[in-house]
């Protein structure tokens, strides 16, 4: 009689070989400042900073069932935090962005019990309402520009780095580390038990909920810490803008549309999807852009296209003609030992 | 030999990756009653909702008068004339006893049934017409899932499972009643667990196991051993 | 005197969200669909009833009878040519495709008529006002357009509970195979259900264009007036969405009354204040 040992194997060829390849952009990504010029420095950051509000949103609809069109709430939550610790406690950027972060995610508390009394695609409105009350909300401040908005104060750019190809570096390395972070938290958080939690919510929360899973407590969770990193994300957004108005913050298209474009078309519920979808955005829009609103057009069309067709987005097809997998999720029960007797 | 009404030829179904029929041939002569035995999970219901287009199946392996019918959807095979009982009752709550009734009849085909014949089939209703539907009892609801498929006067009426769930007695009153629903020259398919009840009121019987066709006969032909047999598969 | 000016006239408005509110609340009754492009294609009405007026040299109000069976053609085309393919238990694909639908009209119509905000003229018929005792003038078009809203929302009961067609809606609402039985083609009844409500979103966007001056960024903005009056008076009922409608009038006019600034949020807050309290709504008939 023989006797096999089992054990559960995560990683594979392709994800040992991705993680290698990954390494090496990341270190090329952070010696960019040297090779990349100005221009190109803030294209990348602003990939960054898209790739990570996409993984994000990509987490609450794709892996937690939370869709939302009001992110840019705490897009814009974030970003005005910045400016109001940097315009009245002079904070510099690089203790206030966390501090951002921390202050989205104590707000999207008392939103979330608000909204989570909603369900499917009035849920989906309910949080575009919100979006509304903090524009409306934030374009009151007067202290803030009301409504047409502010300027970050000079002395507090200046106190990031002594130079400005420094503080430009700097930002940039934000961006990327903000990227880093999300994907990472990300990562982590699916390979967790909590992670398993909610796939199994995705795939049905019926069957999940017999299984003793607490839906209402992982969406909550899953949802306050991705209000807290989009948050984040704004600040470092309007950092690299240097100017915020309420209608820019709040914006539905830049914070929302465009980020569902990128989510839909890379493949949702993927962890590869997003990082596709941003790079097939990026594309599109070097080319397309000269056609203004011709552009949103197309863009739109071809979201509904891909979703009517091809809902699973680009990784999606690919993952499923090959198996592929970069980042290892999947658990397979792999032989280890036989011992014959 | 008359030309059968309704006939399956090879019948396979699948639900995803579970294949439910494994080449299935029955056939209905008109004016002919007709019984569908099997235990829980055989396929019958299957078999019932590929008949009526719940279910798509290759054209040629569902035929009405000979003319292929596999692909239609439902809402075209129901105008051809082929009604159904489902399992369960499946009234529409949101509807009362009068509207279920009334939409039962929306196809519109000329025949006996009408709204005043159901209510003196089943007086009962007729009391109790504007209550929502699922406020009934199960016979009761069995009465109008019954009337809502006879509404639409078809040629061939198909009984899924109509006694389950039902007291003795409510069944007994169910099918002494069956004559004078299924009445002259309309076919019917009875499927059903209840074995003496679907062969008291059939002239053949089939019986499924696992997909497939176990027996053919008529009843008085079939002794005990045999539907036994195939009935469990033993 | 001011304040019971807004209230009234916060009434009055109410019936227009109402308008707004009722072609959602029908399709999610019958389809449990969500059309996110809808305020999008109130706006598209009123585009619509604009460009017929200024070709056909006719007031807005005989516009509606060419806008009205347009929108409910769109409606039926848009049902069956593309969001019947939606429908299904995953809820993203309706969500993602509608909200997809909104960015192109939203950029459709800037493309052909550019972001100038228009309005639409009726006549004498805008500036005539009744006088009620106790010195408050209600206009005679705000009382026209709460008057409509009330008869359509009667009708579109009478449609759901007294017709065949309601039949229809009921019954593939309630058990979409079951209803296939009956020879219901459930791709035609969902065509249908979408084409009525889009009929009412072409009164309530001709309606909008008679009132305020629109421009093709404003969808969302009614889409979330729409929802709220729905979620106010409770998911379901459509009288309640009336009771919904004026309670969004009113606590927007009582905000402006306080400060001209704060309009919109008494709205957003009066929605939220009744989520926090009373989640289904006021008068609930459905889950």
């Amino acid at each position: 009689m023989s006797e096999s040992t089992y054990s559960i194997s995560r990683s594979s060829n392709a994800s040992r070989t991705a993680a290698i390849i990954g390494l090496l952009v990341l270190i090329a990504l952070v010696a960019a400042p040297w090779w990349a010029g100005r221009a190109d420095l803030r294209l990348l950051s602003e990939v960054f900073l898209y790739l990570s509000l996409a993984c994000l949103w990509n987490l609450l609809a794709g892996y937690a069932g939370l869709v939302s069109v009001g992110q840019q709430a705490f897009v814009g939550f974030g970003g005005y935090m910045l400016f109001a610790l940097a315009i009245f406690t002079g904070m510099s950027p690089l203790a206030a962005i966390p501090l951002a972060g921390i202050l989205g995610a104590l707000i999207a508390v008392p939103v979330a019990l608000l909204i989570f009394r909603l369900r499917g695609a009035y849920f989906a409105i309910g949080t575009w309402v919100i979006a509304e009350v903090f524009r409306l909300s934030f374009a009151q401040v007067s202290a803030l520009g009301g409504g047409s908005g502010t300027s970050l104060p000079i002395a507090v750019v200046k106190s990031m780095a002594s130079s400005r190809s420094m503080r430009e570096a700097t930002t940039y390395w934000l961006a990327l580390g903000m990227a880093v972070v999300v994907l990472a938290s990300i990562y982590l958080l699916l390979r967790s038990r909590k992670g398993l939690a909610l796939t199994a919510i995705r795939d049905s929360e019926v069957a999940s909920q017999s299984f003793g899973i607490d839906i209402w407590r992982n969406k909550f969770f899953v949802y306050v810490g991705a209000a807290g990193l989009t948050a984040m994300t704004g600040a470092l957004i309007f950092l690299q803008k240097l100017r915020i108005s309420p209608d820019a913050a709040f914006s539905v298209n830049d914070w929302t549309a465009f980020v569902i474009f990128i989510v839909v078309i890379g493949g949702i519920g993927t962890l590869e999807g997003p990082i596709i979808g941003v790079i097939v955005f990026f594309l599109l829009r070097e080319l397309l852009a000269d056609l203004g609103t011709t552009y949103l057009l197309i863009l739109g069309l071809v979201a509904i296209v891909v979703m009517l067709k091809a809902p699973k987005g680009i990784w999606g097809i690919i993952k499923d003609r090959t198996g592929l997998e970069v980042f290892p999720l999947s658990r397979r029960v792999v032989k280890t030992k036989t011992n014959q007797e | 030999m008359p030309e059968a009404l309704l006939s399956t030829k090879q019948l396979e179904a699948h639900y995803g990756d579970f294949q439910a029929l494994f080449g299935v041939s029955i056939d209905v002569y008109p004016g002919e009653v007709i019984a569908v035995i099997g235990a829980n999970g055989a396929g019958k219901t299957t078999l019932m909702r590929s008949i009526t287009g719940l279910v798509q199946n290759k054209a040629d392996m569902v035929l009405w008068r000979r003319e292929p019918i596999g692909t239609l959807r439902a809402d075209q095979i129901a105008r051809l004339g082929i009604a159904m009982v489902p399992e369960g009752r499946q009234l529409f709550p949101s509807l009362s006893v009068e509207e279920n009734l009334i939409i039962g009849g929306q196809i519109g085909h000329k025949g006996p049934w009408s709204l005043e014949k159901v209510f003196e089939l089943f007086p009962v209703l007729k009391e109790r017409r504007h209550v929502p539907s699922t406020a009934l009892s199960g016979g009761q609801q069995q009465m109008v899932a019954i009337g809502r498929a006879l509404m639409s006067n078809p040629e061939i009426l198909l009984f899924d499972e109509i006694s389950l769930g039902l007291a003795p007695i409510i069944i007994k009153s169910i099918y002494d009643a069956l004559p004078n629903i299924i009445g002259e020259g309309m076919s019917a398919i009875i499927v059903e667990q209840d074995i003496a009840k679907a062969l008291s009121v059939s002239s053949r019987v089939y019986c499924i196991q696992e997909g497939r066709i176990s027996l053919e006969g008529a009843p008085q032909s079939l002794t005990r051993e045999q539907i036994s047999a195939a009935y469990f598969g033993v | 005197m001011d304040w019971i000016n807004a209230i009234v006239q916060g009434v009055l408005l109410g019936g227009l969200y109402a308008l707004f509110a009722a072609g959602l609340s029908l399709i999610f009754g019958v389809m449990r669909l969500v059309n996110i492009a809808h305020g999008d294609f109130i706006v598209l009405a009123a585009f619509l009833g604009l460009s017929i007026t200024t070709a056909l040299g006719v007031s807005p109000l005989v516009a509606l009878g060419l806008v009205v069976p347009l929108m409910a053609a769109i409606g039926y085309l848009l049902q069956r040519g593309v969001l019947n393919q939606t429908l299904g238990d995953d809820i993203l694909p309706p969500l993602l495709v509608t909200f997809g639908l909104s960015v192109i009209i939203q950029n459709g119509l800037l493309e052909i008529y550019s972001a100038d905000p228009q309005k639409m003229s009726a006549g004498a018929l805008e500036t005539a006002s009744i006088s009620v005792p106790g010195g408050i003038a209600i206009g005679v078009l705000p009382l026209l357009m709460f008057v409509v809203a009330v008869v359509v929302i009667a009708g579109l009961q009478w449609v759901f509970y007294h017709s065949a067609l309601g039949r229809a809606f009921r019954a593939v609402s309630d058990k979409q195979d079951i209803a296939q039985l009956m020879g219901l083609n459930k791709a035609h009844v969902f065509g249908l259900a979408m084409a009525l409500s889009l009929a009412v979103v072409g009164v309530a966007g001709v309606f909008l264009g008679i009132r305020t001056s629109f421009d093709p960024s404003i969808g969302p903005g009614r889409l979330i007036f729409g929802f709220e009056a729905v979620i106010i008076g409770g998911l379901g009922n459509l009288w309640g969405t009336l009771i919904g409608g004026i309670i969004l009038g009113v606590s927007q006019n009582i905000g402006a009354q306080i400060n001209p600034g704060w309009q919109l949020l008494a709205g957003h807050i009066a929605f939220l204040v009744v989520l926090a309290v009373r989640p289904r709504g006021l008068f609930p008939r459905i889950d």
